[in-house]
Order: structure tokens, then C-alpha cells, then sequence
């Protein structure tokens, strides 16, 4: 088999698994890591094929779910257009935040998008609609295109599948794309991609909006899977976690981010009812090893291992 | 009683002492950050639990073996940089060669570990602390009343910022911590013991930190969660003054504080923000920040 049948083959065995997996493991369990991993892939759009650490992505998954969560309850829009809603508030503050971080670089760059994220945080916790300390209750899941109705479990679980696959295509479709290649460019080489004439911040704006906007997408369906937001949504340790899963799972693989995702929602709803507050000790403790031991990430790991088997072989 | 656009004044002078003494805080841990940032290289978001701890132990050792807070002010920076140093040998030096963005992350996970911990033990309600018996009370100013222990933070605060600065600025040690700052391999060959400096920068940094946490545990509520609240503000007071300067990020630390008060007086439902919202607007208008150099 060439490399492509084997990855294309991978992509089916995955595809069946996704739509198999509801009929043995919670469903609710499944949507939530489900919206991580678009969460995290959105994430690793921009730190692994741009090379720019936003640390507050948490703002765009949480006001794409204050948005949705807002419009589906007190404005009445059905949940498909409060989806959409949620996802396009998400790009405009994408807009906003990448207008004022995107100039600058590296370390700096990752603590403007976190005081960024903080100023949103701290708008949510005073205005009156998000509902404070006690977040936005009882959103009705409502029905998709006046047919389907989503109150069932099962059925819920086919359409968030549907709006993952829908974003992972999308960033495998950007990632595969010339612009995907100018992204790598500016990864690799900033200056060698300005000399090439490329308009680097044009492209990290792209990518970021986009990055948001994807971002956007997994917290509003977030929002209608567990009917309701909380602050957690948009609180900084959200951002952490899903540089986390990133750096976990593999950033700048294309898989490494769901894998990531899996995992993290897995230890955490495994976990907290064992240890309690200790997770975020334990959360603490795997990113402490990941960058020091295996900072490709588990996809990234296995890669390289099953080239050396295969490499060793030939 | 005298009112200034309708507010009395001393009320308006108690809340820029308070700005003040926030900004104090802000100073002490945005100047260690620029001092880490210049030797390292790498943001240390650990600094906040630094702080933290500072304060936690300082709480500890009263509660437990009732050392008072005049020893704690010796003791729990050292123990906090010695912590650092620890903290450097073991993690921090593998990382010198890879991308500063690990750095970020491994203090971000560092961080977790240690507010886990705390919070942990001690759980997530303030632990008392009281003010030291010659600081209680209050000065007379004839317009306002200065609380005694806010004037001394102040005014220690003063203190240690100007004399690092003078430490780095202008004495031999200084020289050498600039130069390694400036071209590491060239220092290495002139015979200066280069790891040992960057594990001492490390230590002085987060000792800073664990001192602003002294300071801060009689007047501020000590909690395990005191560091993190705090830390993000200190990233946006960074990104505004530039860590360029060390008279800058002490200026600036010192100014937001100032202006935070402020806005509690005058409109108290921005205080949290206004110190983001004044990192957009420079940004807008400076990206490097006011004290900053465009690479």
C-alpha cells in the first residue's frame, strides 16, 4: 500500500469508529470530548502549523457559547442559526484579538491573548445577561432544520459528528492548501517567508480568525450538548487545558489534537470525582513531562517509532 | 469635608494608596519577570505561585513555630529562591536549547503543581495574617489617614526596586548578568561561570516574588489562589511597559497600580479591566510598549 491508501484506510477505520462508538460509550461523554478535539484542532491550526501560542482561546469558546446559549434561550432562534450565531460572534472577536496580538511574536504574543481573554472573562462575570457566578442555565437543545430533534441523546451525537468532521475537514483542507504551505513557511522561517515576499501578518491573521472562528464552532455545540455555560467556559485554565491536549496529543500532526482531546476529557471525568481538587496537580504534572520528555506529542511519538521499525526493516 | 467631582478626598487618597500598593506588587513581580526574561529568555508564568508561596509561608511560619514577620522577610524569599534554584537545576536548564515557548508552558504546568498543592492543603479560603504590632494604625495626614503598613510597603518596595536596579545597572555583578544577557558563549570565554549566573538570575527573580508575597500577606488576604489572580495582571502591566527596561517595568507597575484606584473611585465596575483595556490601547499605539524596543 502506498502512503496515501494507508492514511486514507486510517481515515475510514476512524470513520466507522466514530459512528459505532455511541452505541457503547455514553454519548454525552463522547459529544463533550468530541467538541474538545474540533476545540484542540482549531488550537493546533495556529500553534502547530503557524507557530503562534494563543493562550486565550478560552474567550472565543466561550462567547461562541454565551451566544448560542443566549440566542437559542431568550432570543428564540432555532439551534442551528444560534450555532451559527455563536460561531460568527467567535470570528469577530477573532478579528478583534488577532487586530491587536498579531504584530507581536512568541512570549509576548501568548500573554496578549491571555490578558485579552481575561478582560472578556471578567465582562461575562459582571454582565447581566451570562447570569454571573451561575452561568446561563437551561438552553433548549431544540430541533435542526424543524425536523430532527435534538433532545435525544443519540441523534445529538450524529450531528455534533457531523459538525467535527465538518471542521477537521476543514483544517486538513486549509493545512493541504498553498496557504497551508505559506502557514509551514512562517513556522519554520519567518524572515526567509518576508523575503519571499509573503505578507506574514495577513496570513497569521487568516489563520488565527480562522483558528477562532473553528474555536467558535466547538463551544457553540458545547453549548447545546450540555444546555448550559458556565465561566469555566471562558476561565484561563480552559485555555491551558487545550494546550494540553495539543502538546499531548502531537501539535502540527493533524491527529494529534483529537488524541490529545480524548485523553485530557477522559483523565479529567475519571479522575475528579477520585482526587478532586489534585487534578489540576495531575494536569500540572503531564505538562511538566510532555515538555520534558516527549515534547512531539504521543501521535508525533509513535510516528517516529513506527518509522524506525519500518526504516530498520527496509 | 472637602470633595473632589464628588468624592470625598480622603476616600479618593485612601484608593490611590491602595492603587498604590497593588502597584508596588505589580512593580516587584513585573521587575522580576524582566530579569528572568533577560537571562533566560522564557516568561515565567510560575512567578504568581512564586508569590504565592512567599505569602503562604510567611503565614506558616507565624501559625506554626510563631516566627514573626520581620524573620519571614528574610526567610521565605530565601527559601523561595532556593526553591527556584531547584526548580532551574531540574527542569528549566533542559530547555535553554528548544523553542522559549516550552519555557511558558513548563512554568504554566509548574504553576498548576504547586497552586494544586496548596489549595490542597490549605484549601481555597483566606488564611489570616495579621499587620506587625509597630505598623498598626494610622498617620495623620491632615487630609487623609495613611494606614502606617501601606506607607511601608511602599516605601520598601522603593527600596528593593532601586537597589536591583542599582545591583544591575551599575556594580560588577550587574555588568556580568548584561553582558551574559547580551552574548552568553562570549561571557563563557572570558572565564564567568555563565550556568551558575542564570540559576542566580532565576533565584533572584522568583526571590523577588516570594518577597512581594511577604509583603503583600499582612495586607492582602493569603490564599493559594492569590498568585494566579494576580499573575495575568502582571503579564498585561509587562506587555504595556515593554521589558525592555528595568526603570520601566518598575514605572509602570507602579502607574497602573495608581490608575486602578483611581477607576475603583470613579467607576468601580472596570477596576478589573482597566489595566487590559489600557494594554489594547497601547498596543494599538505601541506594540512594542512604552518602555519597549521593536525587535
Amino acid at each position: 500500500m502506498t502512503r496515501a491508501q494507508t492514511r486514507y484506510l486510517g481515515y475510514a477505520v476512524l470513520l466507522v469508529l466514530g459512528l459505532l462508538a455511541p452505541l457503547v460509550v455514553y454519548p454525552v461523554f463522547l459529544m463533550n470530548a468530541l467538541c474538545f478535539a474540533l476545540f484542540a484542532c482549531a488550537f493546533n491550526l495556529l500553534l502547530g502549523y503557524t507557530g503562534l501560542l494563543s493562550f486565550g482561546h478560552a474567550a472565543f469558546f466561550g462567547t461562541a457559547a454565551y451566544v448560542t446559549g443566549y440566542s437559542a434561550k431568550v432570543i428564540g432562534l432555532s439551534t442551528g442559526l444560534a450555532i451559527v450565531a455563536g460561531t460568527a460572534a467567535a470570528l469577530v472577536l477573532g478579528i478583534i484579538f488577532g487586530g491587536l496580538s498579531i504584530r507581536r511574536q512568541g512570549i509576548y504574543f501568548a500573554m496578549i491573548t491571555l490578558a485579552l481573554s481575561q478582560l472578556i472573562f471578567f465582562f461575562y462575570l459582571q454582565a447581566s445577561f451570562t447570569g454571573g457566578e451561575d452561568g446561563l442555565q437551561a438552553i433548549p437543545r431544540g430541533k435542526l432544520l424543524w425536523v430532527i430533534n435534538l433532545e435525544n441523546d443519540r441523534t445529538l451525537y450524529y450531528v455534533v459528528f457531523a459538525i467535527f468532521l465538518f471542521g477537521f475537514l476543514l483544517i486538513h483542507r486549509t493545512i493541504h492548501s498553498p496557504f497551508g504551505q505559506v502557514m509551514k513557511a512562517i513556522r519554520e522561517n519567518e524572515p526567509r517567508a518576508i523575503s519571499l515576499g509573503y505578507d506574514v501578518n495577513k496570513y497569521k491573521m487568516v489563520a488565527f480568525v480562522l483558528s477562532a472562528a473553528l474555536t467558535g464552532l466547538a463551544g457553540a455545540t458545547n453549548a447545546i450538548v450540555f444546555t448550559f455555560v458556565t465561566l469555566t467556559d471562558v476561565d484561563w485554565h480552559t485555555s491551558g487545558d487545550v494546550v494540553l491536549m495539543t502538546l499531548l496529543g502531537g501539535m502540527g500532526s493533524i491527529f494529534g489534537p483529537v488524541v490529545g482531546a480524548f485523553s485530557i476529557v477522559t483523565l479529567e471525568s475519571k479522575l475528579s470525582d477520585k482526587v478532586g481538587s489534585l487534578v489540576t496537580v495531575i494536569i500540572g504534572a503531564i505538562f511538566v513531562i510532555c515538555v520534558l520528555l516527549f515534547r512531539r506529542g504521543i501521535v508525533g511519538e509513535v510516528q517516529g517509532l513506527y518509522r524506525r521499525v519500518v526504516g530498520s526493516r527496509a | 469635608m472637602a470633595e473632589i467631582f464628588g468624592v470625598p478626598i480622603a476616600a479618593l487618597f485612601g484608593q490611590l494608596v491602595l492603587g498604590l500598593v497593588n502597584g508596588c506588587f505589580y512593580a516587584m513581580l513585573s521587575l522580576g519577570l524582566a530579569i528572568i526574561f533577560g537571562m533566560l529568555n522564557i516568561i515565567n508564568f510560575a512567578h504568581g505561585a512564586f508569590y504565592m508561596m512567599g505569602a503562604v509561608f510567611t503565614w506558616f511560619l507565624l501559625s506554626t513555630w510563631n516566627i514573626s514577620w520581620w524573620w519571614s522577610l528574610l526567610l521565605a524569599p530565601l527559601a523561595v529562591a532556593i526553591f527556584g534554584m531547584v526548580v532551574e537545576r531540574l527542569f528549566l536548564k533542559r530547555l535553554y536549547k528548544v523553542d522559549p515557548l516550552y519555557g511558558l508552558l513548563l512554568t504554566f504546568g509548574l504553576a498548576l503543581v504547586i497552586e494544586g498543592l496548596f489549595r490542597y492543603k490549605y484549601g481555597v479560603s483566606g488564611l489570616p495574617y495579621g499587620i506587625p504590632e509597630v505598623f498598626q494604625g494610622a498617620l495623620n495626614l491632615g487630609f487623609m489617614f495613611l494606614p502606617k503598613y501601606r506607607a511601608i510597603v511602599v516605601a520598601a518596595t522603593l527600596v528593593v526596586c532601586f537597589s536591583t536596579w542599582f545591583i544591575i545597572e551599575r556594580t560588577q555583578l550587574g555588568a556580568y548578568l548584561r553582558a551574559g544577557t547580551e552574548n552568553p558563549p562570549l561571557v563563557q570565554a572570558f572565564g564567568i561561570n555563565v550556568p551558575a549566573m542564570i540559576t542566580l538570575t532565576y533565584a533572584i527573580g522568583v526571590g523577588l516574588a516570594g518577597l512581594a508575597g511577604v509583603l503583600a500577606a499582612p495586607t492582602l488576604q493569603v490564599s493559594p489562589l492569590m498568585g494566579s489572580n494576580l499573575i495575568i495582571v502582571v503579564f498585561a502591566v509587562v506587555v504595556i511597559g515593554g521589558m525592555g527596561s528595568i526603570l520601566g517595568s518598575i514605572l509602570t507597575g507602579l502607574g497602573l497600580g495608581l490608575i486602578e484606584g483611581l477607576t475603583k473611585v470613579f467607576y468601580s465596575q472596570a477596576s478589573n479591566t482597566v489595566v487590559f483595556m489600557i494594554m489594547a490601547l497601547v498596543l494599538l499605539v505601541r506594540p512594542a510598549g512604552l518602555f519597549g524596543r521593536e525587535k
